[in-house]
């Protein structure tokens, strides 16, 4: 889907103040803000510190994933098979628990079979030069199927109280352990992304792959890395969401993959690679928690929800071009 | 001789003959020909939806949304049928059609007008599609009983020995073969996904090209809603939910190239048949249900890698070349 007609090189090259304000995070901020104010009209129950609070639990598992999801798609690759991993890690995890693993083992056993997970997607897609579109809508299968065969139609209660700490649990009086765990995971990703050595190399993969391995980056290697790395958050949110719902089901978060990719292009990261930032994706998934909450007090059904977050996705992405269009069509 | 077998066709057609005789080892009458036009007549509707999308993803687009649309036009047929049942069933198969055709040219609109990547349209498109089959539906069913009974029995009576559902898919299979094959437009889905560029200056517009794709895929899709609500008799919200995967996976078995520019109407439609056969092969040879989905996926990554290999021997550099 590398399209050469479509194709840009990403408008942030010039950094002066103008093109700050005018980038496609202020948009974004924009939105939220509308949105937020929105919500706080449309129900006396929005503005309280604990709806609030309880608004975060819509976004961070999801968000969590995003960010290694954005930086996946800003090096040209994807990852369909995210939900999937949390279904087999919620399913392993389950299975310990049969065992009478105790919380520490639980967590370890999550985060490290997302781990393996994200590295045997990895190993396809460089040892088999195939294109990771294709390899994980195999491995979504595989994966979400072995969490089938280990549990049937059955699903796993009675985590410890301490597991569940993990998703329920709050650090500060309202901010809860997601939340917290969301902030600092942005921030490492943040500077990862925009600050690093690899986060460049990133940024290189993306905009010409060929021209990268050229100048000396070990194109394969830093894939594999990211592979990886969205396995890990796979992991990572696996475990906070089993220990929100307290059971494991196969079912576990079927669809999320796609929207964990809604959250990073709405956050404006290119579906191309080559352009995006950390901070638009986080401003996304606040967006699609706002929104997904508000039309939730408002007890509009799940389901419809997902037409708002989808028209939303395809009305600010079309927004600034239809602008670009009739700035052009006036000059 | 040797030419033959360079085609995947040939080694996804010896594949599929594979199972079938390993299952027939285990379960003699699966190789009866009553029993394999019941395997076929299965998998008929993921067959059409696989030329659809072969037809997209030839343009180097991807549609996402095909199985929201399959639920949409399917509900809004089955509404349609039970408060109208005086309506010709011709008559709400055409409607179906339109319906499936007007919301693929919507994703082929905002494709060509706006340049929008295919891919985060219809991600967008297949909630909204999903959504509004819940507005319109409020949530209830629309279920056998308000079904009048030719919409139901349509497609499983019998014709020249074959039920209609598959009559259905032959003739679609048949229209696609001769618009890929024998027409301009075919023509122009291969020529803009190898090259874009070098499509531009044979004059073709790669724009409108993608949009009519959308539009045909959008039009098997709304077919394809009749079909599966006619052939499970029953309309819901949760109609072929998360389908759109498996459509993808029928062309990628079938050598469809997710690059763009590489496939064939047989690799598509043997792809289908490779998923159908498998996954009514596993219960008839007494494997859990449960195993299905993890069997079919090491299918996929299977079919992949040997696709992969035969296309790396051509010399072809295909997405990335690092």
């Amino acid at each position: 889907m590398t399209d050469i007609t479509t194709r840009r090189l990403p408008d942030r090259l010039g950094s002066s103040w103008k093109a700050g304000v005018l980038s496609w995070e202020s948009l974004l901020v924009l939105v939220a803000i509308g949105i937020f104010i929105a919500n706080s009209f449309a129900s006396p129950y929005f503005l309280n510190a604990w709806s609030l609070s309880d608004l975060t639990f819509n976004f961070t598992e999801k968000a969590l994933i995003a960010l290694a999801m954005a930086l996946l798609i800003i090096a040209g690759e994807i990852d369909l098979s995210v939900a999937s991993i949390i279904a087999l890690c919620s399913t392993l995890m389950g299975l310990a628990l049969q065992f009478g693993a105790d919380t520490p083992v639980l967590v370890a056993v999550g985060v490290a079979v997302g781990l393996v997970c994200g590295s045997f997607n990895g190993v396809l897609v460089t040892r088999l030069k195939l294109p990771s579109i294709v390899v994980t809508i195999g491995t979504m299968s595989l994966f979400r199927g072995i969490a089938f065969i280990v549990l049937g139609d059955q699903s796993y209660k009675g985590y410890p109280a301490s597991f569940s700490w993990f998703g329920q649990g709050y650090v500060w009086w309202v901010i809860s352990f997601e939340l917290v765990l969301f902030g600092v995971c942005a921030v490492i990703f943040y500077v990862l992304l925009h600050k690093t050595n690899f986060g460049r190399r990133v940024f290189a993969i993306g905009n010409n792959a060929t021209a990268a391995q050229f100048s000396g980056v070990r194109v394969d290697r830093v894939r594999f890395i990211l592979f990886c790395l969205t396995g890990l958050m796979s992991g990572i949110a696996a475990v906070l969401l089993t220990a929100r719902l307290g059971s494991t089901r196969p079912s576990i978060a079927q669809g999320w993959e796609l929207e964990a990719i809604t959250m990073v292009v709405l956050g404006g990261v290119s579906i191309l690679g080559g352009a995006g930032s950390i901070l638009g994706v986080v401003i996304a998934a606040l967006i699609i928690g706002l929104v997904t909450f508000g039309l939730g007090l408002l007890n509009v059904p799940g389901i419809v929800m997902s037409i708002f977050t989808g028209g939303l996705l395809i009305v600010v992405i079309a927004l600034p071009i239809l602008y670009r269009m009739m700035k052009e069509r006036r000059a | 001789m040797k030419s033959l077998f360079k085609h995947r066709e040939i080694w996804l057609g010896l594949a599929i003959v594979a199972v079938i005789l390993a299952v027939t080892l285990r379960f003699p009458r699966f190789a009866e020909p009553s029993f394999l036009l019941t395997v076929f007549n299965d998998t008929s509707i993921l067959m059409m939806l696989a030329l659809g999308q072969m037809a997209v993803i030839l343009t180097r687009c991807i549609d996402l949304s095909m199985a929201s649309n399959l639920a949409l036009s399917g509900m809004i047929v089955a509404m349609a049928n039970a408060a109208f049942p005086f309506i010709p069933v011709p008559l709400l198969i055409l409607g179906c059609v339109v319906v499936g055709a007007a919301m693929g040219a919507f994703n082929g609109l905002l494709v060509w007008k706006l340049n929008i990547p295919a891919i985060v349209v219809t991600l967008g498109t297949l909630t909204i599609f999903r959504g509004m089959v819940f507005v319109i539906s409020g949530g209830a069913w629309v279920n056998a009983a308000q079904m009048s009974p030719d919409f139901i029995q349509l497609q499983r009576s019998v014709f020249l020995g074959l039920p209609v559902l598959s009559w259905f898919a032959i003739v679609v299979a048949a229209l696609v073969y001769v618009l890929m094959t024998r027409t301009p437009l075919g023509r122009a889905f291969y020529a803009i996904g190898v090259n874009p560029t070098a499509a531009v200056y044979t004059g073709i517009d790669v724009g409108k090209t993608k949009f009519y794709a959308f539009v045909l895929a959008g039009a098997i899709s709304g077919l394809a809603g009749y079909l599966w609500i006619s052939r499970y008799v029953i309309a819901s919200v949760e109609v072929a939910s998360g389908y759109e995967l498996n459509i993808i996976a029928a062309c990628v078995i079938g050598g469809v190239s997710i690059a763009g520019g590489i496939g064939t109407v047989g690799g598509a439609l043997l792809g289908a048949l490779f998923l159908g056969v498998v996954n009514n092969a596993l219960p008839v040879i007494g494997v859990s249900p449960f195993w299905q989905m993890a069997i079919s996926g090491a299918a996929i990554l299977l079919a992949v890698v040997l696709n992969a290999r035969g296309e790396r021997s051509k010399g072809r550099v295909i997405l990335r070349g690092a």
